[in-house]
């Protein structure tokens, strides 16, 4: 079963990191500590018995009222071993930032932008962060659960 | 000349292309800074077709969210209602019926037909091949006469169904289909005596917008740009759904990862879509099209006018929605741009929690810098092209 060796690989390798795993609907899942994704992700991407190559989706969860707020949910995927993985972790509010990962993987550049814009979570060491989907004077970050899905803004074109 | 001109005084020229070009088709600002004709950077600036789909998703009833899908990638949105319809079906644990499946098939592949038809047509003309243009886009409108034929609406069809389809193929689709193949095949062989060996598109295309594999994959890159660049991944082969396991079909693969690659890519995959249609109207077996769960799917409206159950069941999944279990999922499909995933996550609610959509040509718009730096402006034209952005799937 090459899909429960990621999970069991990852929680040999990382036992201090790994909060908890789960496989629904044989999705593989590992939720992880926010302070050690750098080593988790680049053990992920050039361990030679899993060699997860693409980072193919990232993205944010907002779980309202739990005591960490957000989850920055990345997917991953291993061409070779045609096996996939999904990383969680779990972001506070109060401390609303997480390492970036774009020197890891070129493609968490735009992917990351689209989170911080929508969610607000903050992106250490990322090398342009932008607000990406909305404009530049746009306020707050539509995707949390608290922004109203009736409330307007004045639009205002970007600006160079 | 470079004598006389070495001591002059010379800067980069910025210039703004879009947010309304004519040869971008889609909404998106390149912010170009250019010496002389070279680019020497280049910024790309999004968001200008966002209309907040996953707060729209969060906000709406599994079932409203079908509608929505269809306005990610406008150019194929029956492969986008499957996605979300599988996506869904994963989540709470159901299989559709094997007629469902195959029915499911031939709209997906009906769509990357029409999808790559309108990319390469609308690629030569931004090139200046309007016959190509014209040719492919009447090729076009024999899938879409098909496409509306069985769903009733040519662009927003929304005829997936979570559980099922709103309807059954019409009488004699299978005729019709063959025939429209075979139209589609006329205008293809004649496009590529147009385009293929034209030494004037080849020069606007070869050796434009290089992309090597190892970078490829770093960026995201899936679908025909991925393969383009030589790496066969194709989501039907690697992970089959449906009934894509039990049909002969051919991945393309290219060898530079340039522009003319991805031409060739698409062009290929065009006539391998259409042996996936051919083989799955041979094979297609009779039987229901929507899976027997009335807290899923809708009872037929007979039943729900005879039965008191069926009524209860309707009434209850119209109003408060279809409850899948607590849970995440991620489901892949490979649509015309490469790869479409769903990731969603339900709270047992008759509302998705959550529903994001890995867009395939989001990562493709990011690569545009890398594609285009060190070359002409001229070729962003073609780079932009065929990669494919739709602005639909890539702002939501």
């Amino acid at each position: 079963m090459k899909k429960s060796n990621t999970l069991k690989r990852l929680t040999e390798k990382f036992p201090n990191s790994i909060i908890e795993t789960h496989s629904f609907r044989s999705d593989d899942t590992a939720v992880v500590k926010k302070n050690d994704i750098m080593e988790i992700f680049t053990f992920l991407r050039d361990d030679p018995d899993l060699l997860y190559n693409f980072m193919m989706d990232l993205t944010a969860v907002d779980y309202m009222g739990d005591e960490s707020r957000f989850e920055v949910v990345y997917h991953l995927y291993s061409l070779k071993f045609n096996t996939r993985i999904r990383i969680k972790a779990k972001v506070a509010e109060s401390e609303c930032s997480i390492d970036s990962i774009t020197s890891l993987w070129a493609s968490a550049n735009w992917f990351e932008r689209e989170v911080y814009d929508l969610y607000g979570i903050h992106f250490n060491g990322h090398p342009d962060l932008r607000r990406i989907l909305m404009y530049e004077d746009f306020k707050g970050h539509p995707l949390r659960k608290d922004y109203p899905i009736r409330k307007r803004q004045p639009l205002i074109g970007p600006i160079n | 000349m470079s004598e006389t001109t070495k001591d002059l005084y010379t800067e980069n020229m910025i210039i703004n292309m879009g947010p309304s070009h004519p040869v971008t088709h889609g909404t998106v600002k390149f912010l170009v800074t250019l010496d002389g004709e070279k680019i020497v950077d280049m910024k790309v600036d999004i968001g200008y077709l966002h209309r907040g789909f996953e707060k729209m998703c969060e906000n709406s009833t599994w079932e409203q969210v079908m509608p929505f899908t269809d306005r990610l990638n406008y150019v194929s949105p029956l492969i986008n209602n499957v996605g979300y319809a599988l996506a869904v079906e994963k989540l709470i644990g159901i299989d559709v019926p094997e007629r469902c499946k195959y029915i499911r098939v031939i709209a997906c592949e009906l769509s990357r037909i029409a999808d790559h038809l309108t990319n390469i047509a609308a690629s030569a003309m931004e090139m200046g091949a309007m016959t190509a243009f014209l040719y492919f886009v009447e090729a076009r409108e024999f899938i879409w006469d098909l496409i509306e034929s069985f769903c009733g609406a040519r662009v927003t069809t929304n005829y997936v169904r979570i559980g099922g389809l709103k309807n059954d193929l019409p009488d004699g689709f299978k005729e019709k289909t063959l025939h429209a193949l075979a139209e589609v095949r006329k205008f293809w062989d004649d496009v590529n005596k147009l385009l293929t060996k034209n030494r004037i598109f080849i020069d606007r295309v070869r050796n434009t917008g290089t992309m090597p594999p190892e970078e490829a994959i770093s960026y995201g890159f899936t679908g025909p740009c991925l393969r383009a660049s030589g790496v066969p991944y194709d989501v039907r082969k690697a992970h089959p759904y449906l009934i894509y396991d039990q049909l002969n079909f051919d991945i393309p693969v290219g060898e530079q990862g340039d522009n003319f690659d991805r031409y060739l890519v698409r062009m290929e995959e065009i006539i391998q879509s259409t042996r996936i249609v051919e083989q799955a109207l041979e094979q297609i077996p009779k039987g229901p099209i929507n899976i027997c769960s009335p807290e899923y799917r809708w009872q037929p409206k007979e039943a729900v006018y005879d039965k008191i159950e069926s009524l209860i069941f309707h009434f209850k999944t119209v109003v408060e929605g279809i409850k899948p279990p607590n849970g995440e999922i991620y489901f892949p499909i490979e649509a015309a741009n490469g790869e479409l995933g769903f990731y969603l996550v339900s709270n047992g609610g008759g509302k998705p929690y959550k529903c994001r959509v890995r867009p395939p040509c989001f990562p493709l718009t990011a690569a545009m810098p890398r594609m285009v730096k060190g070359g002409f402006i001229a070729d962003i034209i073609p780079t932009f092209d065929l990669i494919n952005m739709i602005g639909g799937e890539c702002d939501r």
